[in-house]
């Protein structure tokens, strides 16, 4: 490539560029026409035709359910979630400065943590009801680990010359903690809190199917149970949009966030 | 030492009746409620249930996710293809395919292979993606310079060179499915134990309960220790775990 001319390779590739931006935006667009052609000819009850999902997603989410359904999950969602790194972060990051502390906790939280989350749901229903209080809590522990246990591997992670200057400089705790332990260990943390928030999803639907009367997780296994599929169809879309939407939102303010750490290593 | 002194403390919060004894019972009494299991047929049924559901899943999600992910990561114009696609089915959180697999696949097994296969596929398809991605040029191409076939190349390096990556994902994807296992057993009520937490939480007996949500625990940990010494061993040659070993 680099003995052509630099021009046409350039024009090649940008057209080449071009050419695959066109295949990634095509393909999506081909299989949703090829799944509408199909559903509205194949006449199957448990795929409805397209159109009917679409229109049924319009009359439930936009916005029928919205205020009964939609906001209580999110705001479950994001209760635990916050929970969670309120807790988390402070936690972690306490744990990773003290090799004592981490060394007593180490197992038992490697042994909470190997407990599949939706197992805790009885144990929420048990101390805390079938109210809010269980799923936020349920939540907030689920999320909990990825975000505390990235935050110890960011802060042990630290650059011991970093961390020697500090001590050099007679750098007080409370400043090396914000100004040295905790910028370094942000990617890891990051890190956690995209694992958490995707997890914060999943336990907001798992909660809300095994006790509630409503939210979207309810909602969905109510109309499976009475049969409006293109309702569970349209409420199946919202979570994947929802999901979607969480993920991209949180790339987004992470690109933002850590601009400086990016182009400090010159990978951005 | 750690362990002790926490256990000691969760056991004297409910002997004290600091919280509630009745739906907090000291944690000997937990414990002695699964040990009383043990002898129970039953119990490993339950058992054995949840990792069925488990072993299938993952299989089929292996069984697709590394051919797939080997294509897609040595093909760059199927990854551009497929690249918004699975953008945009990756973050669905796999729990929302609860229904449609309850509709298709009735309340037994199938559904909970169904959705632990679908949500362990994701983590293996992009572990391998990156995997073959990430394969050393330079060798790829005095392969292909000695004239190596195509599968002769896949055998010998790519598959070597991504193997540590298909690890992880495979870790990752084991802890994956068996929170779908035990969701799908408490949700949907297919045997295993995620149904028996949820039976003995309604009959009122908290004690084994207790009991079995620490089962499910020891059998998260025992499968992540497995998983991680059998990539130790299988994988010793590899500079990662050369390092490692000596470093430990």
């Amino acid at each position: 490539m680099s003995d052509h001319d630099l021009g046409t390779s350039g024009r090649a590739r940008w057209a080449a560029r071009g050419t695959w931006i066109a295949v990634e935006a095509l393909i999506p667009l081909l299989l949703l026409v090829a799944w509408g052609a199909w559903s509205a000819t194949a006449n199957s009850f448990y795929f409805p035709p397209l159109t009917d999902i679409l229109s049924s997603f319009r009359t439930t989410w936009l916005f029928a359910r919205f205020g009964s359904d939609v906001v209580p999950s999110l705001l479950r969602l994001f209760a635990g979630y916050a929970a969670a790194v309120v807790v988390g972060i402070p936690l972690g990051a306490l744990l990773g400065l003290s090799p004592l502390a981490l060394r007593t906790t180490r197992p038992v939280i490697e042994f909470v943590r190997s407990i599949p989350p939706s197992a805790l749901i009885p144990f929420g229903i048990v101390v805390l009801g079938l109210g809010n209080a269980m799923k936020v809590f349920v939540i907030a522990l689920a999320c909990l680990f990825p975000v505390l246990l990235n935050t110890v591997d960011g802060v042990r992670g630290i650059d011991p010359v970093a961390r020697e200057t500090s001590r050099m400089y007679g750098i007080g705790a409370v400043d090396h903690v914000r100004g040295v332990v905790l910028p370094a260990a942000t990617p890891r943390i990051a890190a956690g809190l995209r694992t958490s928030l995707a997890l914060a999803l999943t336990l907001t639907v798992i909660t809300e199917m095994a006790a509630s009367t409503n939210g979207i997780g309810y909602f969905i296994l109510q109309a499976q149970r009475s049969f409006p599929i293109p309702e569970m169809w349209s409420g199946m879309l919202l979570l994947g949009l929802l999901g979607y939407l969480l993920n991209a939102g949180f790339a987004l303010l992470e690109r933002r966030l850590l601009a400086w750490h990016r182009g400090a290593r010159g990978t951005g | 030492m750690g362990l002790a002194a926490i256990l000691g403390f969760l056991e004297a919060l409910s002997r004290l009746g600091v919280v509630d004894p009745r739906s907090f019972p000291p944690i000997s009494e937990d414990v002695g409620a699964l040990v009383l299991q043990l002898p129970d047929l039953a119990f490993w049924e339950a058992v054995a249930a949840t990792l069925e559901g488990w072993a299938l899943g993952l299989g089929v999600a292996v069984a697709l996710a590394v051919p797939l992910g080997i294509l897609l990561g040595s093909l760059p114009p199927a990854d551009h293809a497929l690249r918004a696609v699975i953008e945009f089915l990756r973050p669905i959180p796999s729990v929302a395919l609860i229904p449609l697999a309850i509709l298709l696949y009735g309340l037994g097994v199938t559904s909970e292979v169904f959705l632990v296969a679908f949500a362990s596929f994701w983590p293996l398809l992009i572990q391998t993606l990156y995997g073959v991605r990430d394969v050393d040029p330079v060798a790829l191409e005095t392969s292909r310079a000695f004239g190596d076939s195509w599968p002769r190349r896949a055998g010998r390096i790519v598959l070597p060179s991504a193997l540590p990556y298909l690890a992880t994902g495979l870790r990752i994807a084991s802890a994956t499915a068996l929170i779908l296992a035990v969701t799908a057993e408490l949700i949907i009520g297919s045997p295993g134990l995620g149904r028996e937490i949820e039976v003995a939480r309604s009959a009122g007996a908290y004690s084994l309960m207790y009991g079995l949500i620490i089962a499910t625990g020891v059998l998260g940990w025992g499968l992540d220790t497995v998983l991680d010494r059998t990539e130790r061993q299988v994988l010793h040659w590899h500079p990662l775990h050369r390092g490692a070993e000596a470093a430990s």
